[in-house]
């Protein structure tokens, strides 16, 4: 993926944050949607927490709001490094498995700022993809410890004698 | 394009609508959704020239979460409503969602006429091989072995081959996507439109309650490895030795699309005086 300047490289890290944030809104919306409120308010505030993340990039960068994307933008995978897969939700899900998942994406968001900073890039997109990737770093562990703080899932904790039929 | 239509162009946002879906979490629908408005906005259209056709189970729920006009139709029924919408109004963009369930077994026989009609349409199935909204029974593209609560030890019957189905009866566009990659399948979809004639995308949509293992399919899902054919021989020879995860537009005919033959306008008296005993 080639990042030329750092305003590319800026507009590629608030992409990937708002992705981020979109998908762990949906999930929220999701799970809400099928009363898993206590799953559905900690993807909101992971989404609330990506969309900070965005918001600091737009203040850094004095962008009044989302900039113009390369016209070769895309990530080298299917969707952002950050975003969450659609189908890593379940309805009977619990608080320990939506950290589980966030856990993961910050790993891969970490990776994917450091790979850049590894890269044949200019100075200051490497400076700036170092620093993301500390954030990140940092974010990791917070993950981490929050995680300790939450039971983990019982066994058989997807089973269900009485799985959703939906009405037409 | 002038000032006024550049004013007026949608964002994939403007094709969803305020009914929040009720999919299971995790369901590949939700990525399919996104790509149809995806799809929709990169071709300039607008909601009110569209309309989504559908029948009956856990994908045909689609129109009712667009904005464009829509139709939930009867189970397997909803090629023939859409067939007969795009005749009348040939100016609509007509899409027909249907899942594998819908399309293949109850609306099977509507599938067949429909290649071979080859009206301009775009029919998106979203395949998870099972019958998720009545709890998991096979369906036409369920694996023989699959063994659960309803089926132990599986059905032993193979399972249907829809795209060999497709080429065999006459569609002009054939194209499977995975609904994991949602930017991808928004690429597909709006070739799909674009192409002339009755175009076919199988979009592989995991259904994560009922069959979790398909999960792994993005592990499974890769770009087909050739470009795609107009030629239904090499086609047909690609489709029968297919793995079931080639992502891609497999074949693109030229057919020409029906059009129906017009007759004269008449008013609603003339029509009256026919049925007058």
């Amino acid at each position: 993926m080639p990042v030329p300047t750092l305003e590319d490289f800026m507009a590629r890290a608030y992409g990937m944050e708002l992705e981020a944030h979109e998908r762990y809104s949906q999930f929220a919306e999701q799970l809400d949607t099928h009363n898993n409120r206590e799953v559905a308010q900690m993807f909101g505030k992971l989404a609330k927490i990506e969309a900070l993340h965005a918001k600091r990039i737009l203040e850094e960068m004095g962008w009044p709001s989302m900039p113009a994307l390369p016209p070769a933008y895309a990530w080298d995978t299917p969707e952002g490094p950050e975003t969450a897969p659609q189908d890593a939700v379940h309805y009977l899900m619990q608080p320990y498995h939506a950290l589980e998942i966030a856990l993961r994406c910050e790993q891969q968001a970490q990776k994917f700022f450091e790979d850049i900073a590894a890269a044949d890039v200019p100075p200051a997109v490497r400076a700036a993809a170092l620093e993301m990737a500390g954030e990140e770093r940092e974010h990791v562990q917070l993950v981490r410890e929050w995680m300790k703080r939450v039971p983990p899932p019982p066994e058989g904790w997807d089973e269900d004698p009485d799985p959703p039929r939906m009405g037409e | 394009m002038n000032a006024l239509a550049e004013a007026t162009l949608c964002a994939p946002k403007d094709f969803k609508s305020a009914i929040k879906p009720v999919w299971c979490p995790g369901c590949g629908d939700y990525s399919v959704l996104s790509a149809i408005t995806k799809a929709l906005a990169a071709l300039n259209l607008r909601p009110e020239n569209v309309a989504v056709v559908s029948g009956i189970g856990c994908s045909s729920r689609i129109p009712a979460y667009t904005a464009c006009y829509g139709f939930h139709g009867v189970h397997g029924r909803a090629l023939p409503v859409a067939t007969g919408l795009k005749v009348a109004r040939p100016d609509l963009t007509v899409l027909v969602a249907s899942g594998d369930g819908d399309g293949y077994s109850i609306g099977g026989n509507h599938f067949l006429h429909a290649c071979r009609r080859n009206v301009d349409l775009t029919y998106i199935v979203m395949d998870n091989h099972v019958y998720g909204m009545t709890k998991g029974q096979p369906s036409p593209t369920t694996e023989p072995g699959w063994s659960s609560k309803l089926a132990p030890g599986g059905t032993g019957l193979r399972e249907f081959h829809p795209l060999v189905i497709a080429l065999a009866s006459g569609a002009n566009f054939i194209a499977r996507a995975y609904s994991g990659d949602p930017n991808g399948c928004a690429a597909l979809l709006t070739e799909a439109v674009r192409h002339p004639g009755f175009s076919f995308v199988e979009v592989l949509s995991p259904c994560v309650t009922f069959r979790p293992e398909q999960r792994e399919w993005k592990t499974l899902a890769h770009p087909a490895p050739v470009a795609p054919t107009d030629d239904p021989g090499r086609a047909a020879r690609r489709l029968m030795t297919d793995d079931g995860f080639n992502i891609g537009v497999l074949y693109k005919g030229s057919r020409p699309p029906y059009t129906p033959t017009r007759g004269s306008a008449q008013t609603m008296e003339a029509l009256e005086c026919r049925f007058r005993l």
